[in-house]
């Protein structure tokens, strides 16, 4: 507690606070200067500086309307949404079971599946991309789902589950064991305590992880691209970003669009579930 | 209204040399308040919570209303438990913590009314039924985690330690409400607590464990009175006994000049196997301060404690060449001065005399 209080003192003084202002500053010039880019028309963009916006301002919808109109990033755009969202949600949910599971649940070989499991976040993604396109390949075929979103939506889970175990299982083990057992004593089934008592006291947790999980799987382009392939019915809007920079390097005005297209939901995600990471849920539970 | 028995019940952790609860018999009568009392470790958390069913039972057997409960889940015991630390649901309110029970047992939202409200009531949290557990002060949590326990009506309730988070003076008037409540919702009712006075005060009957193993179980004036052994005379009463191991003669324990009486019975009791000596014990309000001439024990005054209503004193005397510390409570007008020497007598026929290797009573 105390080298806590030590470090969360360090943070919040004014020099700290100083230089969390100028990195901030730092971080969000670039981007400020795509949006400023986005709106300016194509001959300004590739004749001088973002910043020139401010002496000549011009304004042009121009780059918007083709890219997700002409362009097709619109399309793309809800093939992000179709793969991201289940694929954030499932393994929240997975590991949020499983970690439950690994804390209060009492079976034979328990540590030894929690050190497996721990164990495999050290394999690599690219080492088992192949494997698991072979694995998974049948599994897209036997459903009648056309599209193969399920086979992606199953890779981001798999890559996710070890990490999400684990984060979320030292999260739920330091809940009050007592606060469990009362549950149980007053007749609570492990799927009741689990919905009723674990769930709601670690939606910090698991808004973390979702957030985490969310940004990984939006900008996430090499599982999208080998699990969806890329076509304009499944790929996500990173591969259409990655072609529009690799066919068209010289209409670079469209990228700043696309990209700020892209980057909006993660902002917006963000911002609206930040306030989660704030805790203080388990205050007065036991004697404080 | 139920009956609790444990029948030979034994909880042995992996990888300890003993059982933390060894071979535990005990008959908890209906509407019984029982405590199980006992230094740290002794295995009295552990009896409950095996009664509870968080606990396995390694062997034996436990009853409740003669139902072997023993491999039943705390959910089909019909039990209610309040926690050390009170384990209140920390997102719900106090009055979805004390209805949670009864959700969970679909019973009917109108009743579950009645029955919150009634037990707010006799704990005055009327006031707070829409409340976080966090915006609550130490004693109304500690009240809500009874009332959790009191919607239920169940069988049996368990407490572990409730009352050990209170300060002194809300630990004194809560311990008088529990007693009360019990008694007036005549639940049968097992209590942990390692504070013996909270034992004494409460209890219908005591249970003394030591190292898992039970010394004695009876009504709190026979503990005090006549305990089984030595661990249980020096465990209850508060200053402890004066207890000593002394050269054994025929008429008794030989305290230096003073000799404490036994009878032919107890004296032949203490010869076998007691090795020439004999355990004799007596409390400090069981004796008194004399003038030098009527035979007390000379003792030098090393500390006294002012209480109010009294003294004690705790001194020392060298007793067959070795220096024995004794504590002697007496009234505030003979309050003796630090460094003096005072003769202490113990009250005729209010020692104790224990077997010197076994340390077993000897009647």
């Amino acid at each position: 507690m105390s080298s806590e209080g030590r470090v969360r003192k360090r943070l919040t003084s004014r020099t700290a606070s100083l230089v969390a202002i100028v990195i901030a500053v730092l971080w969000t010039t670039p981007t400020f200067g795509l949006l400023i880019s986005s709106f300016r028309p194509e001959l300004e963009i590739k004749t001088n500086g973002w910043w020139n916006f401010f002496g000549d301002p011009q304004v042009t919808m121009a780059n918007y309307e083709e890219v997700l109109l002409n362009q097709g990033l619109l399309s793309y755009f809800i093939n992000s949404l179709v793969i991201t969202i289940p694929s954030v949600l499932f393994p929240v949910a997975f590991s949020a079971m499983a970690a439950y599971a690994l804390a209060w649940t009492r079976f034979r070989g328990r540590d030894w599946i929690f050190i497996g499991i721990f164990a495999l976040q050290i394999v690599p993604l690219q080492m088992a991309l192949i494997p698991m396109l072979q694995m998974l390949s049948p599994v897209q075929e036997a459903l009648i789902w056309p599209y193969p979103t399920a086979t992606v939506w199953l890779a981001h889970t798999c890559f996710a589950l070890p990490l999400g175990i684990f984060l979320l299982h030292n999260f739920i083990s330091e809940l009050p064991g007592d606060v469990i057992e009362a549950a149980r004593v007053d007749g609570a089934s492990h799927a009741r305590i689990f919905r009723q008592v674990v769930l709601p006291l670690i939606v910090p947790a698991l808004a973390s992880f979702g957030i985490f999980q969310f940004l990984w799987v939006w900008n996430d382009l090499l599982v999208g691209l080998v699990f969806a392939g890329g076509g304009p019915d499944n790929a996500p809007l990173t591969v259409r970003l990655a072609e529009m920079a690799g066919s068209r390097g010289q209409e670079w005005q469209r990228l700043t669009a696309g990209a700020f297209v892209s980057i909006v939901v993660p902002l917006i995600v963000f911002l609206s579930l930040q306030r989660y990471f704030v805790r203080g849920l388990l205050a007065g539970s036991v004697k404080g | 209204m139920a009956t609790v028995t444990y029948a030979g019940a034994t909880r042995h952790y992996p990888g300890t040399d003993r059982p933390a609860v060894d071979k535990l018999d005990l008959e908890i009568r209906d509407g019984e308040f029982l405590v199980l009392v006992g230094p740290s470790g002794c295995g009295k958390s552990t009896s409950l919570r095996m009664l509870a069913g968080l606990e396995d039972v390694d062997g034996g057997k436990i009853l409740i209303n003669d139902k072997d409960v023993t491999n039943l889940p705390p959910k089909s015991r019909d039990i209610a438990m309040v926690f050390q630390n009170y384990a209140l649901y920390p997102h719900m309110t106090v009055y979805e913590n004390m209805a949670f029970a009864l959700k969970l047992r679909k019973t009917p939202k109108s009743e579950i009314d009645v029955r919150v409200k009634k037990a707010a009531d006799m704990l005055q949290l009327g006031d707070y039924l829409n409340r976080k557990p966090k915006a609550l002060s130490g004693g109304q949590r500690q009240r809500v985690a009874m009332g959790r326990a009191i919607v239920r009506e169940p069988q049996v309730f368990l407490m572990d330690e409730p009352l050990s988070n209170l300060d002194a003076k809300l630990r004194v008037q809560t311990r008088s409400q529990i007693a009360t409540l019990q008694s007036q919702l005549g639940i049968t009712t097992v209590y942990v607590t390692h504070d013996q006075i909270e034992a004494m005060t409460m209890g219908h009957r005591v249970a003394v464990l030591l190292d898992g193993v039970l010394q004695q179980c009876d009504t709190p004036r026979a503990l005090y009175d006549t305990p089984a052994n030595v661990f249980v005379a020096g465990f209850i009463g508060s200053p402890a006994m004066n207890i000593k191991t002394v050269a054994l003669t025929d008429e008794g324990g030989v305290f230096g000049q003073m000799i404490l009486p036994l009878t032919r019975e107890q004296v032949a009791a203490a010869r076998a196997g007691g090795d020439g000596k004999v355990t004799v014990g007596f409390r400090p309000e069981d004796c008194q301060l004399v003038s030098a001439t009527e035979g007390g024990m000379p003792v030098v005054v090393d500390l006294v404690e002012d209480l109010g209503s009294g003294a004690n004193v705790y001194g020392h005397a060298a007793i067959n060449g070795g220096d024995e510390r004794f504590v002697v409570s007496t009234e505030r007008r003979s309050m003796p001065n630090l460094g003096e020497t005072v003769f202490v007598k113990p009250r005729t026929d209010h020692h104790h005399a224990f077997h010197a290797t076994s340390g077993i009573r000897l009647a």
